[in-house]
């Protein structure tokens, strides 16, 4: 077993140097979770790494990377219905996903608890927005959790997991990206194995789970009484406490990852330092302890990141209890926008109290140089794709893209995928941007995990509604852009071999009449399947599979079945036509001082993906040189 | 705010940049020292920029390190070094790059230029700060580009309070033995 299997089942108690993502896995062991769902996406798919270090025989909870956040959401509500202790875990933009599901949960009587871990991305690092999911939890009546620490992490899980079972409830536990990544060392507790009973404690009368008509009613009286008993949880919880620095002037309330980018710019207070309320359940808020913290103080600052949902409460209940206090909040646009780092909760302190903070010298020159911009990997089989597509594209013609790594299409050289909202809206995007279009035609991209995640509806409603597009599935078998995760394609799933569901075949069975396959690096073949799908009667879909490159690269270094070829660039025969860099953009071309086109060693894999862009034929694939 | 060591990383995804900040957070804690780090990777794994802070010392509240504060900054591409160093290392620092130059799409298309040692060396100069270029011929694989730079940073103790032993405690602790076998090669013989 690896080193973190280990102490992720270590029966003592230890420290170790963790990210939050893995110190949240043994407060699920420790809690005695017993099944756990997920859909990849940035920050949470090391929480996945974590759980993957622990042979399956040895795992004390059952694990499943499910086909999307909504359909992960109701795996573990069924597991918590049969009264087992369930958690889900995705990226922030998964609960638009799983929202139809999610925002019932507080409706229904959760037997063995459940805890919902949201991975919020306040910066937009790996995210198509940095939205706000406190809106969604609290119009869900689901009580929330913020961490600002792996420690707090680690303590927090417990404690959520403890009373969501009590109250037999949904606890929302909402990490962010700088939460989830950052690394510290954490004490974590003894664990006892116990065996567990896994009997169903199902029963349809003891826990009436239809929400129809009236029943809905009473089903949300219930949920809005549960939440105001969590209320008095919060209010005595240790996790809401006060920093005192014994200021009767100035106090701020903050959460989470803000919460240390404040402690950590009042080192340079010049002044005495406002006290901190830092509150660790951010829903329900703990009134009470809130009024005697705006009562007590002249001038209170309110920093939360990305909306002002706490301002707001806040302000409520200054406004219902008559308290005499200023309460200051956002007071620009930009502080709604990206995440409070340090240097942006400097900005803000110093701008609310001047003075309060030393004047920063701003000594940081324009650069020359722009910040480095993703590129598909060497090898990619997208970049033999778009190289063609971008051939037989004419001037009216529309791309859309989807979520994955061909997004990165759209930046030059290729410049596909004009389009791009969400998973698997490429297919019905592209059905609505080609009605009644005489003008160009519609090509739709979509990876083999966006299409089993969701863009199936889009498939059908393409079949149903008789739409003239063509759709491009680009089947690697994997989920490329989060880490490499399975999916039904891949003939494997978590814990093991699953029989492969093929896309071909899911089309078939939708009704898709129109259906080419060729491998992506043949660039003829997709020029010439392509245009035959503009001339079919109503939506075809042409599969260009390559394996991800990165993933079989890595394997096959592992088996030592890694060839170590490269492309070479004979140099006589060179004519500087640029075509490997301008339109095929493979990121092992590079240029040399001297101007000469030259392969970067630390990047070719030796794929030969390229050799067919190159009109003078000076591309070679050679065994590499350099001895191994 | 004094006391805490700030050191910034960069590179490109894939270059092994969590590897290097695994191993110095390990060493760290084997020196008895406190401390906290965080990666940032949005499509790191695309070729993208990957950055790593880490933070020694006892009075850190936050993982994130503001504009202008690292006392070392430490780059395994010459493109990162420069914006790492201009937008993080303080006056009076320290760069310590490894020098391989994977170009960054604008200056494939021939939109930018190439950063050049010049670029890095004027920089440097504005900052009052010094800056050491590493580079080992004897790599076969671009894997273990970090650990040459983890060489130089032991050579030259660019991280107070951490010893050639705790580098190599760490090494061996987070590596498995064949791994180990070669990269404490690199680590080693270059000391």
């Amino acid at each position: 077993m690896s080193k973190t299997g280990n102490f992720l089942l270590s029966e003592n108690a230890f420290s170790e140097t963790v990210i939050g993502n893995t110190a949240i896995v043994r407060a699920m062991i420790e809690s005695d979770v017993r099944v756990v769902t997920s859909y990849p996406g940035s920050p949470t798919p090391e929480i996945a790494s974590a759980i993957a270090s622990i042979p399956l025989d040895n795992r004390p909870f059952y694990f499943e990377f499910s086909v999307n956040e909504k359909v992960a959401t109701e795996v573990a509500f069924g597991a918590t219905m049969n009264g087992h202790t369930s958690c889900v875990f995705f990226k922030s933009v998964g609960i638009n996903v799983a929202a139809d599901t999610f925002v019932q949960l507080g409706f229904y009587d959760l037997k063995g608890g459940m805890v919902i871990v949201l991975g919020d991305d306040p910066g937009a690092n790996s995210s198509q927005n940095e939205q706000d999911n406190r809106h969604l939890t609290n119009l869900s009546y689901i009580p929330v959790y913020e961490p600002a620490t792996p420690q707090e992490t680690y303590d927090m899980f417990l404690d959520a997991v403890k009373i969501s079972r009590e109250k037999m409830m949904p606890v929302v536990f909402r990490l962010t990206t700088h939460v989830c990544h950052a690394k510290q060392k954490v004490n974590f507790g003894k664990w006892l194995p116990q065996t567990y009973d896994w009997n169903s404690r199902f029963h349809p009368l003891s826990s009436p789970a239809v929400a129809i008509t009236t029943k809905a009613l009473e089903m949300k009286r219930k949920a809005m009484k549960r939440l105001e008993e969590f209320r008095e949880i919060s209010e005595k919880s240790a996790f809401n406490n006060i920093i005192s620095h014994n200021n009767p002037e100035k106090g701020i309330i903050t959460t989470g990852v803000p919460f240390l980018s404040v402690s950590e710019v009042l080192n340079f207070a010049l002044t005495k330092k406002p006290d901190i309320l830092k509150l660790g359940i951010i829903y329900p808020v703990p009134s009470q302890k809130i009024i005697e913290f705006l009562k007590t103080h002249r001038e209170i600052k309110i920093i939360e990141e990305l909306d002002d949902v706490l301002e707001k409460e806040i302000k409520v209940l200054a406004f219902d209890h008559k308290i005499d206090c200023i309460i200051k909040g956002k007071q620009e646009p930009e502080d709604f926008v990206g995440e409070y780092t340090p240097d942006k909760v400097y900005e803000i302190i110093s701008r609310t109290w001047p003075g309060m903070l030393p004047a920063r010298e701003a000594s940081i020159a324009a650069s020359p140089f722009s910040a480095r911009v993703p590129q598909l990997c060497p090898g990619c089989g997208h970049r033999p794709l778009f190289t063609a597509v971008r051939k037989l594209m004419e001037k009216n013609d529309i791309t859309v893209g989807d979520i994955g790594c061909h997004t990165l299409g759209f930046l030059p050289p290729h410049e596909i995928g004009s389009v791009v909202v969400s998973m698997g809206h490429s297919v019905s995007t592209g059905s609505g941007l080609s009605i009644n279009n005489n003008q160009g035609r519609v090509i739709a991209f979509v990876g083999d995990s966006t299409f089993f995640h969701a863009a199936m509806p889009g498939v059908l409603n393409a079949v149903f509604n008789n739409h003239k597009l063509t759709l491009v599935v680009l089947p690697n078998g994997t989920t490329g852009m989060t880490g490499h995760q399975d999916h039904p394609g891949s003939g494997k799933n978590f814990n093991g071999t699953a029989e492969p569901v093929p896309v071909r075949k899911v089309l078939e069975g939708l009704g898709v009449k129109n259906i080419r396959e060729c491998d992506a690096y043949n660039q003829q073949k997709v020029i010439e399947y392509i245009k035959a799908s503009f001339e079919d009667d109503g939506f075809s879909v042409v599969i260009a599979e390559h394996p991800c490159m990165l993933k079989k690269t890595r394997e096959d270094k592992a088996l030592g079945k890694f060839t170590g070829n490269q492309i070479m660039v004979n140099q006589d025969m060179c004519s500087l036509q640029l075509d490997c860099i301008r339109k095929f953009g493979c990121p092992s071309f590079q240029i040399s001082s001297e101007g000469k086109i030259f392969v970067h060693e630390d990047l070719c894999i030796g794929d030969g993906s390229c050799m067919q862009t190159c009109n003078s034929r000076a591309l070679r694939n050679n065994k590499k040189t350099k001895s191994n | 705010m004094e006391n805490i060591f700030n050191i910034y990383m960069t590179g490109v995804g894939g270059q092994g940049i969590g590897m290097l900040s695994e191993i110095i957070i390990k060493a760290a804690d084997l020196a008895g020292q406190t401390v906290a780090g965080t990666d940032t990777h949005g499509l790191a794994q695309r070729g993208g920029m990957v950055e790593s802070t880490l933070r020694i010392g006892n009075n850190v509240h936050s993982p994130l390190i503001m504009k202008r504060t690292a006392d070392l900054v430490i780059a395994l591409e010459i493109h990162e070094a420069y914006l790492g160093t201009l937008n993080y290392l303080r006056e009076k620092g320290t760069l310590v790059y490894y020098d391989v130059s994977l170009q960054p799409l604008f200056t494939r298309l021939g939109m930018e230029k190439e950063v050049t040692e010049q670029d890095i060396k004027t920089l440097i100069k504005s900052y009052n700060s010094n800056y050491l270029k590493v580079f080992d011929d004897s790599l076969n694989d671009p894997k273990m580009q970090n650990i040459a730079l983890l060489a130089e940073i032991n050579r030259n103790t660019l991280i107070p309070g951490i010893t050639e032993e705790h580098y190599i405690a760490a090494m061996k602790m987070l590596m498995n033995d064949s791994v180990f076998e070669r990269n404490i090669k690199i680590f080693c013989c270059q000391v």
